[in-house]
Formats: C-alpha cells, structure tokens, sequence
C-alpha cells in the first residue's frame, strides 16, 4: 500500500478509513446516525458552538491540563526525557471530559432530552453523568455487571449525578455487553434519545467526532512542548481500548513524520494465555458495533470476550482509525500486561506522587521499557489520561490486600 | 433474479395471493437448542404451516434482538453451532422441501469472516432463498447486497418507524423478495405492534413498492398474527417460538420429549389464525 501525503483527512464521506470505520447499524438507526452527521458538520462550522465548548474546556472541566515534566521518574529510568500530559487533572478524573463537552452540547443543538451510554471503567459513565446534571438532561448508563463488581466507586458517583445504572449481565458482562445493551436501549428511544459513545469507535460519525473532540490533548501538547523545549515531541505515548485518548493526543502530530508515537494495548495475562484485550496485536479485521476494525473472535466470527486489569482497556475491538493507522505503519501497536501496568502504577505513585489509573499504567508500563535506551535529550510525552483513585480497590485485591 | 420461474419466495407470494390470504413467516435460531433437535423442528415448520422460514444464523453479540432471541442465539453457540453447520442444516431441509422458501437473517460479521463470496456460493448452493442481515443498511450495500443479487440470491431489507419517505426511496433500491416491515422502533420480541399505526405505514410503502409486505418484530399471539395478516402479506413470528423451545428445555437445558411437538403446536395455532385472517371478506 503506497503512503498518503497526509494521514490527517479521513475518514472519507462515507465513513470510511479505507477498509475500516463504516456505518454498519440497524435501519432503525441510520435516519439519526445521518441526522447527527448533518448537525456535528453544522456544528463544527459554527464560531459559537466552538466557543460555548471552549468555555465549558477552560471553565468547567480546567483545560488546558498542565505539560508535566516526570523529573523523577525521569532519572529512575536514565533515558528519555519523560513530560506527562496530565489529563487526570480535568474535572472528573480523566480525558473523558472533552469529549462528553463536545457531545453534549450537539446533543442539546438537536433536542434531545435523553441521554444514554456505555461505560467500562466508569470514567465515561461518571463524565456523562456530570454533563448531564449540568445541562439538567435524564441520562442512563449501562455497565457490565463485572465492571459495576470492580469500580464501585465510580458506580456510587454516577447516582450522586442523578445518573441511572443499568447493569448489564448478558454475554461477558463488561463494555462490549454495555455497548449492546446502549444499542439496543437506542433502537427502541431513537426519537428522543442521544447516544454519547465514549470512545473513537461506533459508527461513522461517532470515531471522527469523538477523535476532533479529543484533539484538544495533542493540540495542547505541541503548544506546551514549544514553550517548554522549543520543539516537536520525539515520542508519544498512550494507552488503547477502544483509543479515544490515544488518537486524540497523537492525530495533531500524524503528519510530523519525525514524531513517533507507541499505542499500548492491555495484554491482560499475556497475549499467548488468551486473556488479554489486544485486538491489533491479537485480532483481525471484522465488522462490531457499527464499525469494521480489528476484533478480537474466534474462526467463525463470533466476538470473543477480552480481559483486562483495567476495565476501560477490557474491549475486544478498537476505533478504526486506530485500525487503519496500524495498517498504514504510522503508529506502532504495542502491549502490556496487567503485571507490568501494576508495577508501573505502584513505581508512580512512589517516585512522582500521582497515582496513574489502570489505563494509563499500561502506557507507562511501556514508557519503563522503551525510555532507558532512549537519549537524555529525546522527549517523550506520555498522556496520564485518567487518575487511579477508582482503582484503589481493584489494586489492592490485586495486591491480596484487604482496604 | 430470473424472474418467478425457479425464485421460490416469488413462487410462495404469488401462491398466497391466488389463496387470498397472508402468509406466515416462522423465524428459528440455527442449531436452537441443538442440532438435532433444530434440524427436526425445521423439517417439519411447513407441515405446521410456516409458508417462508427465516433461519437465524447465530451471533455472540445480537444487537437488534431482545432477551428471547438473544439467549436463542447463545443456546444454538453453546451447543457448537458455527456457519458450516448453518448452511449444512439449509441443504439437509432442502434435500426433502423443494418449495418452501428459506432465509438466513442474521448479523454481518459471521458471514464477513467465512468469507462473503464463499457464504455466498454456499448459500446459494445449499437451497437459501434470500437474506436479510440487520447491520447492513443500503450505505453498505457493495459490502454484500450487491454480490449478493449477482449470486441470484434476494436481498431483503428492513423498513422501519424511522424511515421516512426519503429514506424509503433508498431502502427500496437494490433490495427484492420482499420488503420486511418493522413494526415497533425497538428490537424484537420487546412490545406489541399499534396494528391501527402498522396500516397506515403498510398504505404508504403500498404506494412505494410492489414487492410484497412482511411485517414482524413484536407479533406474539395469534391475535396479534391475524390483525397483521389483515393488511400485510406476511407476518412473522420470531421471539415467541424460540420461547416456545426454551420452555421445553428442562432443568439442565437439554430438550425435552415435547419440544419439537409444543413448538409445532404454537405454529399450527399462529398458522391457523393467519389463514382464517380475511376469511370474512373472501368467503
């Protein structure tokens, strides 16, 4: 496949990454997913829409997050140059914020009263149900009944929000289930109701829109770096379920062909014990959840269940963008266990003082294999897209100890 | 298509208006709740009265189906349905029923790994009569409808509450057999069909199309059957009969003596009710 002269325009009209992205949905859906296309592309040309969202950035969820320089973590590993993008400083705990702004204030241009999602982690469920009471909208949450089990803090926060959750226990119980079951909630209330995916996946045109929204991160970056070092980053890295965060700090910087940028994937137990979550280093190409990508199933396409530490990780597919990159070689799709993200959370929280969540210890997991053999002045901008605190107890069960 | 000559869901619609009435259209997950048991059952839905089977080609992640048609689809994985066993099943039915037409609904992704001009060659060779496949709307179409139609086999498409006239336009493009009618905005099996609302949106795809009109998603009983064989030219049966067939599982969930019989049972009773449907104004 001969390379683009830009790897920044896509998807086409259509929806389509080449092979991947599309809109593969139930008709009962697709005069909505047209209408939602219509309005974001109205939105997006429309100067007060980017300004009302620019203020709810800077004033409610506390953009731009601080470009951290990890002194410490920095000297331990004796290589690169390691600055954290400190999106666990937003409002709500996590990246997830922009995107929930962004969609939320399209949800509000096309009138729709009623607001559901999916949620793994609970770092989505807890960000839709704060823009919703913000903007006095009923909103649902459906979450796996495995995930409601392993992040039980955030499940009492998105009550406090006057959220309702729905646990889900069909199939594996965890985000692709939730993701069913928003679908299925959605086919049944499309008239008044507004779908808020989480991540850069679904049907067109959710995996752009969510991607634009969270480009806030890399476009911040590149001013932030500029003033820190006078210059573009060497190495970005970030961790990947479905790959909001990961696409929204790496799609600024696609076309610096100098800027080389790592995607970790959660390997769960080891991508050769079968428990993992790595549909790019484990999957193959097929079609879920409107989108084709890579998934992980077994030889007669049926989806199988992924399994990660961190339950915002525990997805068998991933965005297609994210798909099509791979494809292309522009980003370097890489893994780590649930082992590995654990001894780089505990080596954060010691040496800088900040707890990572589950996600982006697996980012950092790789930033300990990759920085040491690195130059001292080669920078490397790792995204903290979410903080540990919902993890405290999963960790510690992981850890056999009792809180 | 070559015409009526040789497509059988032609046939069976020209066959039902000449008797002046609706048809029946039975739904079963392949392989639901084993093998065996599906492939008796399947054998013998005509003799109880369905006039078109729709066969479910199972999926792990069902997302236009409610909780019936979902654990109907998981029974038949549980016990080691896959594609080859689905098509293998389609040509064991159509080695003894010649006539009745077969169509695989199912979910894209099945078929996209086994291969789509493969499935296609398969299905065709097995004795499917047609397709109809949830994810796939007319913006898709290259994927597989139109190979589909080059492989001589019909690619049915779903009309929904949502589709308004301009949308209709496009469903109706490249899609033939017949049109299938959602009746409810929602997955199956959930709530009953507004027959009085089912009318007025059958008056309007009338004036847009001559194919014939099944409608389904919702139809349970036979009241609900034969106030939809009123005004359409088909109803279909889903949620209900694979309940049926979870009811005669026992405690472990293996099948029970009078599963094949009780399912047959509900088709006769539906079949009935159909059939006797317009009877007042064409006695």
């Amino acid at each position: 496949m001969s390379s683009p002269n830009t790897f920044r325009t896509g998807p086409n009209e259509s929806g389509h990454f080449d092979l991947f992205g599309g809109r593969f949905v139930a008709e009962t859906l697709m005069p909505l997913i047209l209408d939602l296309e219509q309005a974001w592309e109205d939105a997006k040309d429309d100067p007060g829409f980017q300004a009302e969202l620019d203020h709810f950035l800077a004033h409610y969820a506390g953009r731009p997050s601080p470009l951290y320089f990890a002194e410490r973590l920095t000297q331990e590993l004796g290589g690169a140059k390691i600055y954290f993008k400190r999106d666990e400083l937003n409002h709500t705990g996590s990246h997830k914020i922009n995107n929930c702004l962004g969609q939320i204030l399209l949800a509000r241009r096309m009138g729709k009263k009623r607001i559901i999602a999916e949620t793994g982690a609970g770092q989505h469920g807890v960000a839709v149900a704060t823009v919703c009471a913000r903007f006095d909208l009923d909103c649902t949450i459906y979450m796996g009944a495995t995930d409601i089990e392993r992040q039980q803090p955030n499940v009492f926060r998105m009550k406090m929000l006057g959220a309702e959750v729905e646990p889900v226990t069909s199939g594996s119980a965890t985000l692709k289930d939730a993701m069913n079951e928003a679908l299925r909630d959605w086919v049944a209330s499309v008239e008044t109701t507004y779908y808020l995916i989480g991540t850069a996946a679904g049907p067109h045109p959710y995996p752009a829109m969510v991607r634009d929204f969270q480009s806030v991160i890399g476009r911040e970056v590149r001013e932030q770096l500029d003033a820190a070092e006078g210059r573009l980053p060497d190495t970005l890295v970030a961790c990947i379920g479905g790959g909001s965060n990961a696409i929204g700090l790496f799609h600024p910087f696609l076309d610096d062909a100098g800027v080389e940028m790592f995607a970790v994937e959660a390997a769960g137990e080891g991508i050769d014990t079968g428990k993992h979550a790595a549909s790019i280093s484990a999957g193959k190409p097929g079609v879920l959840h409107g989108n084709r990508t890579y998934l992980l199933q077994d030889d007669d396409g049926q989806i199988t269940e992924a399994h990660s530490i961190s339950a915002g990780l525990d997805y068998p597919g991933i965005g297609p963008e994210h798909a099509w990159l791979h494809d292309q070689g522009r980003v370097n799709y890489v893994s780590a266990t649930d082992a590995e993200a654990l001894t780089a959370f505990k080596m954060c929280s010691r040496l800088e003082g900040i707890l990572p969540a589950l996600e982006p210890a697996h980012a950092l997991a790789h930033v300990i294999r990759h920085a040491p053999g690195l130059a001292r002045d080669h920078l490397l901008v790792m995204n903290m897209c979410g903080r540990g605190d919902k993890d405290v107890f999963s960790v510690a069960r992981y850890l056999g100890e009792d809180l | 298509m070559s015409g009526a000559q040789g497509d059988r869901i032609a046939q069976r619609f020209a066959e039902l208006e000449a008797a002046g009435r609706a048809g029946l259209v039975v739904f079963v997950t392949a392989g639901d709740p084993e093998p065996e048991t599906a492939s008796e059952l399947l054998a013998r839905l005509p003799e109880a009265g369905a006039d078109i089977i729709e066969i479910g080609m199972p999926f792990s992640d069902p997302m236009a189906d409610g909780p019936a048609i979902q654990a109907s689809s998981l029974r038949a994985l549980k016990a080691g349905q896959n594609m080859i066993k689905t098509l293998a099943a389609v040509r064991r039915f159509r080695e003894k029923d010649g006539e009745t037409p077969i169509v695989l609904m199912g979910y894209y992704n099945p078929i996209y790994i086994y291969g789509n001009d493969r499935f296609l060659a398969d299905a065709k060779a097995a004795g499917a009569d047609g397709l109809i496949i949830v994810d796939l709307p007319p913006e898709e179409d290259q994927e597989l409808c139109l190979p589909a139609r080059d492989a001589g086999l019909h690619f049915i498409r779903l009309a929904t509450p949502t589709t308004d006239a301009k949308r209709l336009k496009k469903v109706l493009t490249n899609t033939s057999g017949f049109i299938y009618y959602v009746s409810i905005t929602g997955i199956t099996g959930t709530r009953a069909p507004d027959a009085d609302a089912v009318s007025a949106r059958i008056a309007d795809l009338r004036a847009a199309t001559d194919l014939p009109l099944a409608v389904g998603f919702g139809i349970r009983t036979p009241d609900q059957a034969a106030a939809i064989a009123r005004v359409a030219d088909a109803a279909v049966v889903g949620s209900a009969v694979v309940e049926r067939i979870r009811e005669g599982l026992d405690a472990e969930g293996r099948p029970g003596a009078g599963l094949v019989a009780d399912t047959l049972e509900l088709v006769r009773d539906l079949a009935d009710a159909v059939r006797a449907a317009r009877q007042p104004e064409t006695a």
